[in-house]
């Protein structure tokens, strides 16, 4: 039995394809191993959370209690596209959780990191891993800290940082 | 600044509080330890050549030398949220622990919620409501940036707020931030008294005491209410505690606060409040070179 995706309301992801009652929803075993193929983050670090389903696609990872299905505005924050071909993480997501990431990473000089976060594309010549959604990264005061997604293509970094959120920052 | 006449009769050093309030604020930002511990953010501050200085009552809470406190990688990165020194008072006097149901009932934009996922280090559950849908988006906003995990946003008038949605049936702890006549904000935004009138005070009085009121329902016996505002306005803020101490199950309780402030008043234009109000604080410009602000907390009884 499969129902459509209610884009009004949360739900909570199944946790494995056997418990999948709506069609075309992930399951929170392909998040949590998507992270950790793509990203290298340890599949541990969401076991005190859940997924939810909003929108068509929009996933999302809360740490507080609820049930579902739930129709509030909003639940913990926004962290992965589905639905699409090339599944795509958010900003916020990869600022909070990818500290953890250790593969699909790449650090910016200075400038590349500011014009990353005023949100402009650049030529990236150097980058030989996979091509795809990256996390882009910094260092801050001698620490490693990741500034949001990347789409990289044919040696070129394109930001993905949303209008919102971006900034023109000046050091 | 002629509203505040009002106050003269309880204000102490009324002329040094009425020039405190003709002054510009800093620029007062808070470290969101969601995202950095206070040593990190500090060195990324130190990193960006930015000048700060820590307040004396909380090592969190940050004046900050910049004219842009937006534009800074501190900022992009969620490190720091700017928010005004005596609006970071209110959580801290919830004293919220990790793992416990809190309701932040009048939580736009999100400075004071996403303060208290912090202080809970981002783990229990915080209900973030506001009546107002445009200033949810702000408030969702500030929460993904920041990193809360733990906060769910809810869009309802928290005067009959049912908990039905959730899978428990009260809080451990509420923050009641009401939405107020704003005089204590005169600093940041100069044009706070323009609309100022008695009748106001009292239309808003009204919606404060079926806010608060219905913050004390949905706490636990033992819990904990925080009632709080940005304005002077005995009749928002005495008289509000007043009603619900006497509506419903509470009591008025002490709280440590280490920012000069005066206590809550017992006596108004000719009303007299329980001698219990004097636990409440009354936070003038004067006193720390901050914003106004009025605390008041309160323990849910049976």
């Amino acid at each position: 039995m499969s129902h459509d995706n209610d884009g009004q309301r949360f739900d909570r992801l199944p946790a494995t394809a056997d418990e999948r009652t709506v069609g075309g929803r992930a399951t929170r075993e392909e998040v949590v191993d998507y992270f950790a193929d793509r990203f290298g983050i340890p599949p541990a670090t969401f076991d005190d959370y859940t997924f939810w389903e909003k929108g068509a696609g929009k996933i999302w990872v809360y740490g507080g209690e609820a049930s579902t299905p739930l129709e509030i505005e909003a639940i913990g924050m926004t962290c992965l596209r589905t639905r699409q071909e090339h599944w795509k993480p958010t900003t916020d997501f990869v600022q909070r959780f990818g500290r953890a990431a250790t593969a699909c990473v790449i650090d910016l000089a200075p400038a590349e990191a500011r014009r990353f976060a005023a949100g402009a594309d650049q030529e990236i010549p150097r980058w030989d891993g996979d091509w795809g959604y990256l996390i882009a990264a910094h260092d801050v005061a001698g620490e490693r800290e990741p500034i949001g997604v990347g789409l990289y293509v044919h040696g070129e970094l394109r930001s993905m940082v949303p209008k919102g959120r971006q900034r023109d920052l000046e050091s | 600044m002629e509203p505040l006449e009002r106050y003269r009769p309880i204000i102490d050093d009324f002329e040094d509080f009425l020039a405190a309030c003709q002054r510009p604020l800093g620029n007062a930002v808070r470290v969101n330890t969601i995202k950095a511990s206070v040593d990190r953010a500090l060195a990324a501050l130190e990193a960006e050549g930015l000048a700060y200085e820590q307040a004396d009552w909380n090592p969190r809470v940050l004046d900050l030398e910049t004219d842009a406190p937006g534009s800074t990688w501190t900022s992009f990165h969620g490190f720091t949220h700017g928010q005004e020194e005596v609006s970071a008072v209110p959580p801290v006097v919830l004293d919220p622990q990790p793992g416990e149901r809190v309701w932040d009932c009048c939580a736009a934009p999100g400075g004071k919620a996403t303060q208290l996922a912090a202080l809970m280090d981002d783990r229990g559950t915080v209900v973030a409501n506001d009546n107002n849908l445009g200033r949810i988006s702000a408030l969702r906003f500030n929460a993904e940036r920041l990193g809360a995990t733990s906060l769910a946003v809810t869009n309802e008038d928290a005067r009959n707020y049912s908990l039905e949605r959730f899978e428990f049936d009260e809080f451990d702890r509420t923050l009641v931030d009401a939405p107020c006549s704003c005089e204590g904000t005169i600093r940041k935004n100069p044009d706070a008294l323009d609309n100022w009138s008695e009748g106001h005070v009292s239309s808003v009085a009204g919606i404060q005491k079926g806010i608060i009121r219905r913050a004390i329902q949905a706490t636990r016996e033992g819990g904990t209410v925080v009632y709080s505002t940005c304005t002077f306005a005995p009749e928002e803020n005495e008289a509000v505690v007043q009603h619900a101490v006497d509506e419903e199950d509470c009591r008025v309780v002490d709280f440590a606060l280490e920012l000069e402030h005066a206590p809550g008043l017992t006596e108004w234009d000719g009303r007299s409040f329980d001698s219990s109000l004097e636990k409440a604080a009354r936070i003038y410009p004067h006193h720390n070179d901050t914003g106004g602000f009025f605390v008041a907390k309160l323990e849910v009884t049976a």
